[in-house]
């Protein structure tokens, strides 16, 4: 069971934050590229979900599945949209996700004044404070 | 389990079959006074709720049908701009009806071709090594679930989010395919479905899924 990589893209689709842990795979593009392409397929999945959803389509939340990857995005109401891919067996991605943005992002990027709002995030102890979230996640779906 | 519809995707993105089984009617009619609640916009030659979400009515829906005259589009039943005429206070009170925005047959050629993109691009995406395309897709309103074949026909299943037996519809939606549509003298490769035998069928074999949970009898 495992997380493989996860892009945090601000509300005009610019990338904040990209971190990986177990990828296999790379695609041959740059991650510049690679971004631009994920933040245009969601963009489309979204509006697609819009459209085909027999009911109101209600909170921003998506995950999508192939034969060996999930994806998982949280859209927040301000725009900000937190992806991640992980193997099919990671359960509870919604709540990782919520918890990303309520006690990682809010805490270490918003509350941090040498954030300029839609600008990467530069910052160290966000991404430690991430991989600490993410891993204790993982560990914790694998112990039960 | 609820199956709300079903759709063919040929292997260079056009739609070849749809079909709506049971989708849920989302509208409400109300009797309004001057000034309306909501603020409203025309897109798409519609006239839709742009701000304001109350009894029911959502942003995004649409006007159906104006004191119980259905709505032409933009235009009212004889043929004013509904726009204007909802924006003079004289008509007041009106017996207004709001409903989800429907998807044209225009459009769900659209969505299928999209759906068909999205599909290859979450194969480019993918942090592993070998994946498939989008497999199901879960939103918090439905579940869509795709079986692609080796021929690269996809079928494609929107169900309630409690569901199983999807991929049972799916195989058996295959086969019904291969047995009706593709055995039919008259019918030419990657044009639109119409075969009679085929969607009796498919009824049948998704009432069977909606009973029973699986569509092999």
């Amino acid at each position: 069971m495992s997380a493989y990589n996860m892009y945090v893209f601000g509300k005009n689709g610019l990338l904040l934050h990209y971190s990986e842990w177990n990828r296999k795979r790379r695609s041959n593009m740059t991650l510049d590229e690679e971004a631009k392409l994920m933040y245009g397929s969601l963009f489309s999945l979204k509006n697609f979900c819009r459209k085909v959803s027999p009911l109101d389509f209600k909170d921003g939340f998506m995950c999508y599945k192939t034969t060996s990857y999930m994806l998982s995005v949280l859209e927040t109401l301000t725009g900000l949209k937190f992806v991640i891919n992980t193997d099919l067996n990671l359960s509870g991605t919604r709540s990782l996700l919520e918890k990303i943005y309520s006690e990682v992002f809010v805490e270490y990027v918003v509350k941090n004044p040498m954030w300029q709002i839609g600008q990467p995030i530069q910052s160290e102890l966000f991404k430690t404070k991430l991989h600490e979230v993410v891993n204790q996640h993982v560990a914790s779906v694998q112990r039960s | 389990m609820v199956v709300h519809s079903v759709f063919i995707v040929s292997k260079s993105g056009g739609l070849i079959y749809s079909h709506e089984h049971n989708v849920p009617k989302v509208e409400t009619e109300r009797l309004y006074t001057f000034p309306l609640p909501f603020q409203l916009e025309e897109r798409n030659k519609r006239v839709i709720v742009a701000f304001g979400e109350q009894g029911g009515v959502k942003v995004g829906h649409c006007v159906s049908a104006i004191n119980k005259v259905p709505v032409n589009g933009h235009l009212t039943g004889d043929n004013k701009p509904l726009l204007d005429f909802m924006r003079n206070e004289q008509n007041y009170p009106l017996t207004i009806k709001f409903a989800k925005t429907p998807v044209s047959t225009n459009e769900k050629i659209f969505l299928a071709s999209m759906f068909y993109s999205l599909y290859a691009i979450a194969c480019q995406l993918s942090p592993e090594q070998k994946s498939s395309g989008i497999k199901t897709l879960e939103c918090d309103t439905f579940l869509l679930q795709c079986l692609q074949t080796v021929t690269g026909v996809k079928f494609v299943v929107v169900s309630d989010t409690k569901q199983n037996g999807g991929e049972s519809l799916l195989r058996r939606m295959h086969e019904l395919y291969s047995d009706f549509a593709m055995k039919n003298p008259f019918y030419s490769l990657e044009m639109p479905v119409v075969c009679e035998l085929f969607d009796e069928h498919l009824v049948k074999g998704i009432e069977l899924v909606e009973r029973t949970g699986t569509a092999f009898a």
